[in-house]
Formats: C-alpha cells, sequence, structure tokens
C-alpha cells in the first residue's frame, strides 16, 4: 500500500512527464525517500497504481544504483572509488572505515546506523578523496579526520 | 583575460540569485534571442560561433540543431536536454556551473530551446548532485516569476515548460539516447543511430541533448556576438574553456581559460605543478575515458584539433594527473573496474569483454600475471574500438588502455616478469 503523501508526492511529480512509465522511476524514489528502501510490496504497490507490468519496474529498479531494494542503514556512506580519489588516497580511507569504524563495504552496521557502498566519481575531484553521507559532501579525506565526520550522524 | 563561463561564481561557494545575475548582464541573451531573432538566426549565430560541444564528442553545437525538424509542419511536443550527468571520472566543471551560476545554465537552456521551439526542457541531474539540483530548482522559481520561462515569455508569444530530473544512477545515463530511456522510466540502454534524438528522440520527438557547458556559453554568445567567442579562444578553436587537473598536484581545480590554453600552462601555472617530490608520469587530458599524454606532449595546445592530433581526445578537457610514484597498472585496474561495472550490459563485446580485462589487470597488479597477457590486453583493445560495440562506452574505456599498454608497457612487462608490483611494499 502507498501512504496518502507518497501518493501526493507522485502526483505532484506527474505534471512534469507525459506518461505513467516515466513516473515509474520517480514514484520509487518518492516511495526510497519514505521508506529507506524499496520492498518487494512497495515496488508491486508503485506498479499497481501506475498500471505498470511489474516485471518492468523490477527491470528499472534493479538498473539504477541509487535504488535500494535491500533494507539500509539510517545514514548512507558514498565512498567514491574512483581514479582521482583512488589517486589521493581512497583506499587508506576505505580501509580505515572498514577497519577502525567497523564499517563493511556493501554492508550495515548492527546498530543500524551506516549502510556503506561505493559509488564512481562524485565530481569532487579537487577535494579527493571524498565520500557523500545522506547529502553532504565530504573531503579531502584523511582516515584520522573520520572519527568527528561519522560522529555527526547518529 | 576574459572569463564569461564564470565571472559571476564566487569563491565563498555561495549561489548567485537573479537579481544578481541580472546586475552582471544576465538574461540579455535571451532578450537579444527572443525579442529580435527568429529562431533559424539563432542557430545561424551559434553556428558562426564556433561553439563545439563540451560534453566529450566536440560536436558542432548550431549544426546539431540544424537537423531539428522546423516550422508548422514539425513533430510537437520538441524536447530539449541539457545534459548534467556528469559521471566521467576526473570531471567535475558541470557542478561548479550549476551550484556557482544556476541562472546562465537556465538563460542557455530557454535560448536552445528558442531556437529549435521546444516546448518542453529537462535538466538531467545525476542524483548524487543534491545541492545543484536543489539551486537549479530555487533559479528556475525565480526565473518564472520574472517571465524568462513559462507561459509567453517576455510577452513574445514564446512558451517554455523548464524541468529538473534527478537521476538515479549509472555512468551510461550520460550517454544521450541512454539518458533518453532513463527519462522515460526505462532502463538506461543506449538506443540506435539513427535514427538521431533530433528527428526522434524523447517519447519519440525531436530532441537536441546538449552539456551544461556547452548551454552555459550561450547567453554570452548572443549577447556579444560570434566574433568576440571566436577572439576568445587561443587556437582559432572558439571560447574558453573549462580546464581541471586532479591527482596529485599542487593545487587540484577547475579554471576557464582560453581554448587552446596549453597542458603545460594548466598544470604548471594553475594546478602548481606536482605535488614535492613527485614527477609526471601522463595525463588523461578529458576524463578516464581519453588517450594517455606524456611529457613530450606537455606543449600540446588543449582544443579539439591539437589534443587529437596527439594522439588523444580533449573530451571534457578535466585531466587526471599520473605521478610517477603511483603503479600505472594500479591505475589502470581503478579505470577498467569503473568501466566494467558501469557496462549497461546490452551487447556483448562489452559486457563481457571488460570484466574480462578488469581481472586480467588485476592478474597482473597481484603478480600472477602471464606474458601473453598483453597480447590479450592488446587484442582487447581491438575487439572493443570503435565501431564494434553498440555505444561509445565500451571504445572510450579502451583509450587509457590502449596508451598505457603503448607509454607504459615497461611497467606492464615488469609486473609479469617479477610476479609483483613494484610500487608496493613486498
Ligand atoms: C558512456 C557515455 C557517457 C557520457 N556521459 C556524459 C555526461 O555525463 N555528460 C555529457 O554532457 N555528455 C556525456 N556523454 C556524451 C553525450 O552522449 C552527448 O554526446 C553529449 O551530452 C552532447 O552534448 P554536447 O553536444 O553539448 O557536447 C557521454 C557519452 C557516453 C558514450
Ligand atoms: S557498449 Fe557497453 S555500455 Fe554501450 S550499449 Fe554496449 S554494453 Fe551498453
Amino acid at each position: 500500500m502507498l501512504s496518502p503523501e507518497e501518493i501526493r508526492a507522485i502526483e505532484e511529480e506527474a505534471p512534469r512527464y507525459r506518461d505513467r512509465q516515466a513516473l515509474g522511476i520517480e514514484a520509487l524514489k518518492i516511495v526510497q525517500r519514505h521508506r529507506g528502501w524499496i520492498p518487494d510490496e512497495a515496488l508491486a504497490a508503485v506498479a499497481d497504481y501506475l498500471g505498470l507490468p511489474r516485471e518492468h519496474l523490477e527491470g528499472v529498479a534493479t538498473f539504477y544504483n541509487l535504488l535500494f531494494r535491500k533494507p539500509v542503514g539510517r545514514h548512507i556512506i558514498r565512498l567514491c572509488d574512483s581514479v582521482s580519489c583512488w589517486l589521493t588516497g581512497q583506499e587508506t580511507v576505505c580501509r580505515a572505515l572498514c577497519g577502525e569504524h567497523g564499517l563493511t563495504m556493501g554492508g550495515t552496521t548492527a546498530d543500524g546506523r551506516f549502510t556503506l557502498v561505493t559509488v564512481p566519481c562524485l565530481g569532487a575531484c579537487d577535494r579527493g578523496p571524498v565520500m557523500l553521507v545522506d547529502e553532504d559532501l565530504v573531503g579531502p579525506l584523511q582516515p584520522e579526520s573520520l572519527g568527528p565526520i561519522l560522529g555527526r550522524y547518529e | 583575460m576574459e572569463r564569461p563561463l564564470t565571472q559571476n561564481i564566487r569563491p565563498d561557494g555561495q549561489t548567485v540569485d537573479i537579481a544578481a545575475y541580472e546586475q552582471a548582464g544576465g538574461y540579455l541573451g535571451l532578450r537579444q534571442a527572443i525579442g529580435s531573432l527568429a529562431p533559424a538566426e539563432v542557430t545561424r549565430i551559434v553556428t558562426d560561433s564556433g561553439l563545439r560541444g563540451r560534453g566529450g564528442a566536440g560536436f558542432p553545437t548550431g549544426s546539431k540543431w540544424s537537423f531539428v525538424p522546423m516550422g508548422d509542419d514539425a513533430p510537437r511536443p520538441k524536447y530539449l536536454v541539457a545534459n548534467a550527468d556528469e559521471m566521467e571520472p576526473g570531471t567535475f566543471k558541470d557542478r561548479l556551473l550549476m551550484e556557482g551560476d544556476p541562472h546562465q545554465l537556465i538563460e542557455g537552456m530557454a535560448i536552445a530551446a528558442y531556437a529549435i521551439q521546444a516546448e518542453v526542457a529537462y535538466v538531467f541531474v545525476r542524483g548524487e548532485y543534491v545541492l545543484p539540483a536543489r539551486r537549479l530548482q530555487q533559479a528556475i522559481a525565480e526565473a518564472e516569476g520574472r517571465g524568462y520561462l513559462g507561459n509567453n515569455i517576455l510577452g513574445s508569444g514564446y512558451s517554455l515548460a523548464l524541468h529538473v530530473h534527478t537521476s538515479a544512477g549509472r555512468y551510461i545515463c550520460g550517454e544521450e539516447t541512454a539518458l533518453l530511456n532513463a527519462l522515460e522510466g526505462r532502463r538506461a540502454i543506449p538506443r540506435a543511430k539513427p535514427p538521431f534524438p533530433q528527428a526522434s528522440g524523447l517519447w519519440g520527438q525531436p530532441t537536441v541533448v546538449n552539456n551544461v557547458e556547452t548551454l552555459c556559453n550561450l547567453p554570452h554568445i548572443l549577447a556579444r556576438g560570434a566574433d568576440w567567442f571566436k577572439s576568445l579562444s587561443r587556437t582559432g578553436v572558439s571560447g574558453t574553456k573549462i580546464y581541471g587537473a586532479s591527482g596529485r598536484v599542487m593545487r587540484p581545480g577547475a579554471w576557464e581559460l582560453p581554448m587552446g590554453t596549453s597542458l603545460r600552462e594548466i598544470l604548471e601555472e594553475h594546478a602548481g605543478g606536482m605535488r614535492g617530490g613527485l614527477r609526471l608520469r601522463g595525463v588523461l587530458p578529458g576524463g578516464a575515458s581519453t588517450d594517455f599524454l606524456v611529457e613530450e606532449h606537455l606543449d600540446t595546445p588543449m582544443d579539439f584539433e591539437a589534443v587529437a592530433a596527439a594522439g588523444s581526445r580533449l573530451g571534457t578537457g578535466t585531466m587526471i594527473v599520473l605521478d610517477d610514484r603511483t603503479c600505472p597498472v594500479a591505475m589502470l585496474r581503478n579505470l577498467e573496474h569503473f568501466f566494467a561495472q558501469e557496462s549497461c550490459g546490452w551487447c556483448t563485446p562489452c559486457r563481457d569483454g571488460l570484466p574480462w580485462v578488469e581481472s586480467i589487470l588485476d592478474d597482473i597488479e597481484e603478480g600472477r600475471g602471464r606474458p601473453e597477457d598483453l597480447d590479450l590486453l592488446d587484442l582487447h583493445t581491438h575487439l572493443l574500438g570503435p565501431g564494434k560495440t553498440f555505444c561509445a562506452h565500451a571504445p572510450g574505456a579502451m583509450e587509457p588502455l590502449q596508451s598505457a599498454l603503448k607509454y607504459f608497457r615497461e611497467d606492464f612487462e615488469r609486473h609479469i616478469r617479477d610476479h609483483r608490483c613494484p610500487w608496493r611494499a613486498s
């Protein structure tokens, strides 16, 4: 079931697109904004609501890397793993995140606080290494600076 | 030196609102276009200016627009799309333009849309660009409030609806036909060309896709003329360019400079040279999918022709610098990991070939390489080269590889001979 707020948000987007199919990705993003990720029943509800085949929407949902089909933590860390950040020390940052800070690449911490994933180039190559924590771009990172940064997110 | 594209961009990172933008001469180009020029005249001025696309391929902008059907019989609606996907590794210029001066992009889009007589325009922004998208939304609302967008723009009878679409991810969305599929709510798989988007694009309607930086040049060309625009460059290839440098240089950053500024000047004067104790080994001049240039190319003017003559591509003009204490094989592994991961999976050479390339590089870097692996890599640069795959993703992935095999072959061979990476402590 979609919530009234979700439906309202979907209909707010509707006039910007020519048809219901184009609205599918928008609707999935809206569901994710409300629920953190896209559970099966929500995907089915979006498909039914928009009158799209479920398999079509499933195919779309699994294509795009910013859509989550699995539960995630309260905060998402997206660590850039592309070349400019790699050249400027991304690997040591990654080791520190996964070592002393107890995160796992692609996983969520047991307390549900953080999910860590890699992301291609964040377009902040002059500030590498960088990561995006929720909506905040942070960098240049050093292993020592990670503690205080992570401390800002509960 | 004139810096039209970045003249309003503030060092404190704050954005420019509509009042400040107008104060600095903003929206004069649009007034000029809509108020006194026919659409075909706008296209002619842009053609005369010599503007070429800043999205990577350098296609002449006026010529691209000229394939859009015009007149009363033309299919409607028509669409204009600003490509703000900016996911090419090492590229960070469109973010700067959108965050620092969003009205410049909006004005440029309104001019382009008027020239092709589009009714609807989208900015396709990558999902991670939260701040640029927010600032654009704000600026669009301001522009609508002053009659620069929406119904009956500036009393001319011309109307344009401009929307921001934030992407759900994947590098391939930057390829213009994949982008159109993404906007239509499909998987972002490139489309066969022809038909070209100008004839049959978004929802089968005439569509032009232009890069953000390309579009940002338009207000200035319209306000100041084609001759002025040509005179900005050092080499006759029109305009300024936002160049950038990343990697272990003293001052990584992006700078608007005359088109044709030399690689040496960008790296030495603007980027401040290499960080202490490091030497330059190679440069990817225009993002991850361009061929390496090396020291002998430092005096190359960074314009489309000169970089091509040196064996690479201007690409996005944002360069990635390899230093002498970084392993070229490991760098290539990082690059090919990216390309393999971001293959959309549609055609076999790319879907299967890129992971194979990545695994060979993995083997070489980890000391498991065999001499015949170099032949395999060479073979892939042909099998995945131009014309062998559905889109330019795979050929782009081969550019850094083929040039690394040429300039850094000795490094590959040494890994294989010694069964280890010489840059790593054993
Ligand atoms: C794999 C791939 C990724 C691309 N990514 C982008 C991108 O992020 N931004 C962009 O402007 N062009 C990108 N392009 C180029 C576009 O297909 C298109 O040529 C460009 O947006 C046209 O704009 P222009 O004529 O103003 O340069 C990409 C091309 C390919 C093959
Ligand atoms: S070359 Fe690669 S990215 Fe392009 S269509 Fe084929 S599989 Fe997709």
